[in-house]
């Protein structure tokens, strides 16, 4: 029916169209929740690009971490934010003159750095994954922990301190803050909260009469 | 010592588990549940429902609009005219209504009531479907009276000896 | 020409109705499977008015909930509050498809499947933030906030679970990792006896991953009364529904799955039929846990939100970090000779 060839590269040119036109809402999108959810729908497709270019475990990964991550912290912050459109649209005149320098700027600077890399391009060889006879994640794994085990490593190692330094600068204990601690909590004993007396019951209460009164009836 | 104990046992959920044996147990024990229109719970012989008004077992109506039901009323939902009878001149009510939204159901007045005319009947599935139907009326109190004088009068005689 | 259409478009859509339909009318018999439990464990007799024991309440719901208007709130922003329901369903819907039921009944067999699972379940916060904002109410909000964070991380501590057991079975493909499973011992063979602490971890972790009791702070009903679907109504609210038990579902299909050998049989293959593996087997597995979450609900009162948080990262967190190291030394070092293949 349909040239599977033909096929992928129509899949291709709708990702890529869906990609490129939900970048372009990220940054024209007033609304700044629509903009992070535009942002969402980039990365998902950029993921089905990876995906048609045989690339299962990064494009998964992209999806996980991502979209399923790290988007809904950035959706977390801008939802509380609350912010002023026409004060945001101030001084986009004035501006304008200056960004389209840069936007310029870069943009001739991107061109130049893509045509000398295009002079030195390699033809890309067959697909090692299924040269070695492996699925593209285990490949992955296996490159990782063979021949780059030292840079994974020490990206690892420099994520770690990443994340010591980031508690280390926002953790302060302030006094006079008073705070339940859960692992206190949990470990509460009956025993410690409730004393049980035992004491023997008083079975003549209101029925013989008090002593007072048997003094009065003498 | 203690601590260690309790770490071990917060961390195998023991007492989580002890909850879950409780409500294994509970999901084999017999229901409470009353199957309500089918079955009924069993109404004490003392219960305050529906106003009745009774009659003599000759046919004559025992108000005699003495007024001290509507005297006692808490919530004042008994209102009551009275006029001689163009029979035999003796005093009669001509109109007796009782307000069920007013009506607190706290039996005051058929305590107060020194012939036992107003009563109050084990009824208590009624509804209304107009407004002003709430407000029950002489002829209406007298019919409910008529038609389940074997029950007040079976509850009235069971009650007998405690009074 | 028209072989090819058969096979390329009829067929995918047939056996995507075969699992879709399913799943929709298990959803409606476990909401009434649930009454049921939890007004047994309670003491009540649950619904039993509605057909023959009750079994057309969940019909009657369902019908109930379509006729019913669905109402936008003032100043919600019209489309994510309509699309929220639609995200939240589909990553719920979607991930079935790798799900296998048998040997060779599985919609995709994807070498990844274990990693699109979690992509998956983790797309499905967007639809509980989304409907949380758009409904334009402070309940939601704060619904949908809780869940969020609550959400992001259990799937820390799940998806630790999920490299223990991808660290034993060495495959991420659903197929493989079941039939890693498979051996003589029968339930001996399976992955929840060297993984065990992994294992409970992994099952309340998805209790706390789909938002239920006693995890169910997000829509905690003393305090914010139903939390990020408090303004939806009629179907939308019915499409949040079974979203929300479809991936109950999930999670005790994936549960039996990757701990408790799939389809295999419990009995050693040496005791004739009763040994064979049968998606049967599967299935009466996932009841069981999806039983789990009845009993939980009808047991433990709900947690609170520290408490919550304390115990993912804290207790569930540590635990499975070590147990990853415990796994790959079992894997390296022969400890276990779990799997031992057919």
């Amino acid at each position: 029916m349909i040239n599977p060839q033909l096929f992928q590269l129509i899949c291709f040119y709708a990702f890529a169209t869906v990609t490129v036109a939900s970048a372009l809402a990220v940054i024209t999108l007033r609304n700044s929740v629509h903009a992070v959810l535009a942002l969402v729908l980039t990365f998902f497709s950029s993921a089905c690009i990876w995906l048609l270019a045989e690339a299962e475990f990064l494009a998964i990964a992209l999806i996980v971490v991502y979209v399923g991550a790290v988007m809904v912290l950035f959706l977390f912050v801008v939802m509380m934010l609350d912010i002023d459109q026409e004060k945001m649209r101030e001084g986009f005149v004035k501006f304008l003159p200056v960004g389209l320098i840069v936007a310029l700027v870069m943009l001739g600077e991107m061109l130049a750095l893509i045509g000398v890399r295009a002079m030195h391009a390699r033809v890309l060889g067959a697909n090692p994954a299924t040269e070695a006879g492996l699925s593209n994640t285990a490949w992955l794994g296996h490159a990782l922990y063979t021949d780059y085990l030292l840079p994974f490593e020490i990206a690892a190692l420099i994520l770690t301190v990443g994340v010591v330094a980031a508690v280390a600068l926002t953790l302060r204990h302030r006094g006079g803050v008073r705070y339940q601690t859960a692992s206190q909590q949990v470990a509460v004993k009956a025993s410690d909260r409730v004393r049980i007396v035992k004491m023997a019951a008083d079975t003549n209460y209101g029925r013989t009469p008090a002593p007072a009164a048997s003094e009065e009836s003498k | 010592m203690s601590r260690i104990t309790h770490y071990f046992k917060s961390l195998l959920l023991i007492e989580l588990l002890k909850g879950m044996a409780l409500t294994w147990r509970y999901l084999f024990a017999p229901k409470y549940t009353m199957r309500y229109p089918m079955e009924h719970i069993p109404k004490s012989n003392r219960f305050r429902g529906l106003h009745a008004l009774r009659r003599y077992p000759n046919g004559e109506e025992r108000c005699i609009a003495c007024k001290l039901c509507e005297a006692v009323c808490p919530a004042l939902a008994i209102t009551i005219d009275s006029a001689p009878r163009a029979s035999d001149g003796q005093r009669r009510t001509t109109r007796y209504d009782i307000d069920l939204f007013k009506c607190i159901f706290c039996g005051f007045c058929e305590e107060s009531c020194p012939v036992d005319s107003i009563v109050e009947t084990s009824i208590h599935e009624y509804h209304f479907e107009q407004r002003g139907e709430n407000v029950v009326t002489k002829p209406q109190l007298l019919a409910i009276g008529d038609r389940f004088e074997a029950d007040i009068a079976a509850a009235r005689a069971q009650d007998a000896a405690y009074r | 020409m028209g072989d090819q259409i058969l096979n390329q478009l009829v067929w995918p859509i047939v056996h995507i109705l075969a699992i879709v339909l399913p799943l929709v009318l298990a959803v409606a018999m476990f909401v009434y499977w649930e009454r049921k439990i939890i007004g047994w464990m309670h003491v009540r007799m649950g619904p039993n008015k509605i057909g023959p024991l009750g079994l057309l309440q969940a019909f009657a719901d369902v019908v109930k909930l379509l006729i019913k208007e669905v109402i936008l709130p003032t100043n919600a922003n019209r489309f994510l509050y309509y699309l929220a329901p639609l995200l939240a369903l589909v990553p719920a819907l979607a991930a079935w498809s790798v799900i296998p039921f048998g040997t060779k009944m599985v919609l995709a067999n994807v070498n990844a499947g274990l990693l699109y699972l979690l992509a998956m379940t983790s797309l499905g916060v967007y639809g509980i933030i989304l409907a949380g904002w758009a409904s334009n109410s402070r309940y939601a909000l704060l619904g949908a906030m809780r869940s969020a964070a609550q959400v992001i991380s259990y799937e820390l501590a799940m998806g630790l679970c999920l490299v223990c057991v991808l660290v034993l079975a060495g495959s991420l493909n659903l197929t493989d990792i079941v039939m890693a499973q498979a051996g003589s011992k029968g339930i001996g063979e399976w992955f929840m006896w060297p993984l065990l602490p992994v294992f409970v971890i992994y099952f309340i972790s998805g209790v706390a991953e789909t938002n239920r009791a006693p995890f169910d702070v997000a829509e905690g009903e003393s305090e914010i009364v139903a939390g990020f679907h408090v303004e939806y109504s009629g179907s939308a609210f019915a499409l949040f529904f079974l979203a929300e038990y479809a991936n109950m579902i999930l999670v005790s299909f994936l549960a039996s799955i990757l701990f408790m050998g799939g389809w295999l049989s419990p009995f050693p293959e040496s005791w004739g039929w009763i040994g064979h593996g049968n998606f049967f087997w599967l299935f009466a597995k996932a009841f069981a846990f999806a039983f789990l979450f009845l009993w939980f609900r009808a047991s433990f009162p709900r947690y609170r939100y520290d408490q919550i948080m304390r115990l993912g990262w804290k207790v569930f967190i540590p635990i499975t970090i070590v147990w990853v190291l415990v796994a790959g030394c079992m894997k390296y070092f022969g400890w276990v000779t779990i799997g031992t293949g057919v």
